[in-house]
């Protein structure tokens, strides 16, 4: 019973150092905040085209089908590492994406991005003060929203979509979401 | 010496007033005092979800600046302090309030600590208590008790020390 005592810390230890070790191994971010969006309605905000374009983002735009909205930004490193993969589901033709163009500081730059890297999206609206990143409780680009038919949050994807992160995670739930009414 | 401390305490105090200005920008700042204010109290108890530990009246980054201005325009529409807060909460969890309410999901947050303190002082308790008690005998009582052979032998060896000192006299 006494030699219990002793070993209490070392056990606590193994479990910490295992608990750590199932975090790393799961691949997923320790720092990652929980969204209370997802199941809700994706919040109403109106965007204006970015400049060049005449479309702009409304929320009523995704109604009726099940959509991506994709946050970026030229300024954001990690969107141009997604980018060409986003190309990748345009040119296929798996599901339309609509782009909030993020806190750009000069309205130049997110324009002369998409010339040079290409458009892979439906719509994009322009959100220089944040308006719709924190409709959507947006903490960093580039995020990702799932949104079904009726226009509710289904999924959040937060960093670069990559080939597995789709595969894996992404399509499933969009063909998924397809499937209901 | 008291001149000095005073001088001191003077600084400090004009220090931490200054500290307080925050990170709000002269052309952040409403017009109307009373809304201002008020803008003030619930920036900080708002968290700047990037930097993770500041309120957004306290920090520098483009997202708490857009926060601050959202908050500013919320109340501007009418919204009352409870309603802006809500409207953090139901987009960023209560996560974005920098005192999480009490709620069954933080109730160890709340609790916790207390819990540990009545469990530190239980051991403590515990540990010397049965260090007073000590170990037991194989006859069923405690070490620091002798039993009852051992109390034969006590009583003779001191009779017996009784004795020698009698016949040396």
């Amino acid at each position: 019973m006494r030699r219990l005592i002793y070993i209490i810390p070392l056990i606590v230890l193994l479990a910490v150092v295992g608990a750590s070790i199932v975090q790393m191994k799961s691949g997923k971010p320790a720092n990652e905040l929980p969204s209370v969006l997802i199941n809700t309605p994706i919040p109403d905000f109106t965007l204006a085209p970015i400049k060049g374009r005449d479309d702009g983002f409304s929320t009523a735009d995704l109604k009726g089908q099940v959509t991506l909205v994709n946050l970026f930004g030229s300024w954001c490193f990690a969107c141009l590492t997604e980018h060409p993969f986003l190309m990748r589901i345009k040119e296929q033709n798996l599901i339309p994406i609509f782009g909030l163009d993020w806190r750009e500081k000069d309205p130049d730059a997110g324009p002369a991005w998409l010339a040079k890297w290409g458009n892979p999206y439906t719509r994009i609206g322009d959100d220089p003060k944040s308006k719709g990143a924190i409709a959507l409780g947006v903490t960093g680009a580039p995020e990702s929203f799932i949104i079904d038919k009726k226009g509710i949050i289904r999924y959040k994807q937060i960093g670069p979509i990559t080939p597995e992160v789709w595969d894996e995670t992404l399509w499933p739930i969009i063909q998924k979401l397809r499937q209901e009414q | 010496m008291k001149k000095l401390f005073l001088a001191f305490a003077v600084l400090f105090v004009a220090l931490s007033f200054h500290g307080q200005a925050g990170a709000v920008e002269p052309d952040e700042i409403l017009s109307d005092p009373a809304l201002e204010q008020r803008a003030r109290e619930v920036s900080k108890q708002l968290r700047c979800v990037v930097c993770q530990n500041q309120s957004i009246d306290d920090s520098n980054a483009d997202l708490a600046r857009d926060m601050r201005l959202l908050v500013r325009d919320r109340m501007l529409a009418g919204d009352s302090n409870q309603n802006v807060l809500d409207y953090m909460v139901n987009r960023y969890g209560d996560y974005v309030l920098l005192e999480p309410p009490l709620k069954a999901s933080t109730a160890i947050l709340w609790y916790g600590p207390f819990i540990l303190i009545v469990l530190g002082f239980l051991a403590v308790v515990f540990y010397y208590r049965k260090q007073s008690q000590g170990t037991l005998n194989p006859d069923g009582k405690a070490l620091s008790e002798l039993s009852s052979e051992e109390r034969e032998k006590l009583k003779s060896v001191l009779s017996d020390n009784n004795n020698d000192l009698g016949n040396n006299q």
